[in-house]
């Protein structure tokens, strides 16, 4: 997986399509930026991982690409995960997509930051069904919602819970002792 | 005059030829836990199947969050319980690769030893319980015979036979013990006669092949749209494997086969995991004929534990062993996905650190949640008895999947 830079570099250097000037950026922001010029925001290369800050109503848009594009083909959502960065940041929740390319074995993560006010996301769904279970999860254990789910239900959590039991401002045992009777 | 019921209680006269809905679980001893099916049955014929979880959710999320990264390590191995070195691997290698560190050469060669061997270890559980639930009992004590051998050698590396937490952020707990190598070599020595033995059981036999062949089918883009990895996914003809796909620990020095079956069903599954077995097998050969000695530990004295004897003769190494179990250690500000082929499928571990001792967040792409999320497509159409077939062939623990 460290090799994702890498590879991606490599593939953006047999492309010959790629003018020189961007020809050692991975090939897949090559094409992100060419498809929409607002949809890469800031690109983070770390631990020969990229990381790529999308805006969320574009979310879907850029999925569906993403996995059509030819020279990309990110057929297989990985994960989907939320994380909470705290009640006082804004803004506060992200949500992590992690794709992988069956075909060409590569990585990317996509990024949506989303504001405590308003944590909705339109689904991605329609373009990986796997989807399906993991936003039930991100939308029990956070309270993301994502907008146009068939079935967007707690999953883990019984119905009748009530908070989101992985923000930062859920206590670790809960509001009261829960009981099953 | 006669009390009126209430309509809850109302005898309904159904006609035979209506739909049923039966609630199938969650003590049902084929749904490997505690998971519930809600089906909807015309006849014998599912027309829904609603997977219902999270009887065993346990906030082991949320619990990771509250423990510095090395506690994190035992929080793993309760996960996916039949795989838990798998675990421990996910998520130590993601704390390294934030680290930054360097595991020596030893220290790889025996996770790769020591998953290799859980791995087999896992799909004998999956082998006896799948026979089982299809009803051929005999498998299952030839199976946990062979898995004994492996746990007392887990256990004799560790302490654990479960819960072994045996790989450290930035190694190993310890060195294999005295005679390993002998033991583990007498293992893989009748290991394969084994499972000559187990094929003797199942693949020939008729009744085994007609409850698992054409049954529970999944095309390859039906697999990878919903997500799944691993023997469920090489199943269905796709070579996927994370650890050829994106080698870890030093895997793509080893020789040995993915397994590719293109029948889409549960017979092709069966095949591909008693395939497996033998290339666990012929990887654990090569890892004990690589077995050299060494550090079992990274060179990182602000991170990795001192050895017991210089923590009492050497003050620095006292000074670094209380700094690393009293405070923790920081770990850099960022966050990282790791993927590893797990006995089940791709295991992914999402560490997100903010610069301190504890972790942010971190998240387990659990192989079985995602297999299991796609049983409707397979189950609807089939018949009920059918179910067990098909969740037997996706290898699911509950553990896993509700974390």
């Amino acid at each position: 997986m460290s090799k994702d830079i890498e590879r991606q570099q490599e593939i953006a250097k047999q492309a010959a399509t790629i003018p020189a000037e961007v020809s050692d950026r991975p090939s897949v922001l090559v094409a992100l930026q060419r498809a929409g010029t607002d949809w890469a925001g800031e690109v983070i290369q770390t631990f020969g991982e990229i990381t790529v800050v999308v805006p969320r109503e574009r979310i879907a848009e850029i999925c569906t690409f993403l996995k059509t594009a030819p020279g990309l083909e990110f057929t297989m959502l990985s994960d989907l995960c939320g994380a909470d960065r705290g009640p006082e940041e804004d803004p506060r929740f992200e949500v992590n997509y992690q794709l992988f390319s069956v075909t060409k074995h590569y990585r990317l993560r996509l990024k949506v930051l989303l504001g405590e006010d308003d944590p909705h996301v339109p689904t991605v769904t329609s373009v990986w069904r796997t989807a399906n279970w993991h936003e039930r999860e991100t939308f029990d254990l956070f309270g993301v919602v994502f907008d146009g789910h068939p079935d967007l239900r707690r999953i883990l959590l019984p119905d009748d819970w009530q908070g989101h039991a992985l923000r930062k401002d859920f206590p670790l045992r809960g509001y009261e002792p829960y009981s099953l009777t | 005059m006669a009390a009126t019921l209430p309509p809850q209680y109302e005898v309904v006269d159904r006609p035979l030829d209506s739909q049923m809905t039966i609630s199938m679980g969650p003590q049902h001893p084929s749904t490997h836990g505690v998971l519930r099916l809600e089906l909807v049955l015309d006849g014998e014929m599912i027309v829904k199947c609603t997977p219902d979880i999270g009887y065993l959710h346990t906030g082991m999320e949320k619990l990771f969050e509250y423990k510095k990264y090395q506690q994190g390590i035992v929080i793993t191995d309760r996960m996916d319980y039949l795989n838990p070195l798998g675990n421990n691997l996910a998520y130590v290698m993601a704390v390294e690769k934030l680290l930054g560190l360097e595991i020596p050469e030893r220290a790889q060669t025996i996770r790769v030893l020591m998953c290799e061997l859980q791995r087999i270890a896992s799909h004998l559980v999956w082998l006896g319980t799948h026979a089982l639930d299809i009803g051929a009992m005999t498998v299952f004590f030839y199976c946990f015979r062979e898995r004994e051998k492996i746990l007392n050698m887990i256990e004799a590396a560790s302490g654990g036979r479960l819960t072994p937490s045996y790989f450290r952020i930035g190694g190993l707990m310890m060195d294999l013990p005295a005679g390993f190598e002998r033991r583990c070599q007498q293992f893989i020595d009748k290991f394969l006669p084994a499972v000559d033995e187990f094929h003797t059981l199942l693949t020939g036999n008729r009744i085994f092949q007609r409850r698992t062949q054409d049954v529970g089918v999944i095309s390859a883009e039906d697999a990878i749209d919903w997500g799944l990895t691993g023997p469920s996914l090489r199943g269905s003809g796709v070579n996927i494997d994370v650890r050829r796909t994106d080698p870890y620990t030093g895997y793509e020095q080893y020789d040995f086969e993915v397994p590719i079956e293109t029948g889409c069903d549960v017979w092709a599954r069966y095949i591909v995991r008693m395939r497996e077995l033998k290339e666990s097998h012929k990887i654990v050969r090569q890892a004990l004929g690589r077995l050299r000695p060494g550090p079992i530990k990274a060179d990182a004295p602000k991170v990795v534990l001192p050895d017991r004897e210089a923590m009492k003769t050497h003050m620095d190494a006292l000074i670094h062993h209380f700094l690393i179990v009293a405070e923790g250690f920081n770990v850099p500000a960022g966050e990282v996905y790791h993927a590893i082929e797990g006995s089940k499928g791709e295991l992914g571990c999402y560490v997100k650190s903010d610069g301190g001792p504890k972790p942010s967040r971190v998240h387990f792409r659990g192989p079985s949640f995602i297999n299991l999320s796609a049983l409707p497509l397979m189950a609807e159409g089939e018949m009920v008895a059918d179910v067990v077939a098909i969740i037997g062939s996706l290898d699911i623990v509950l553990g896993e999947i509700d974390r």
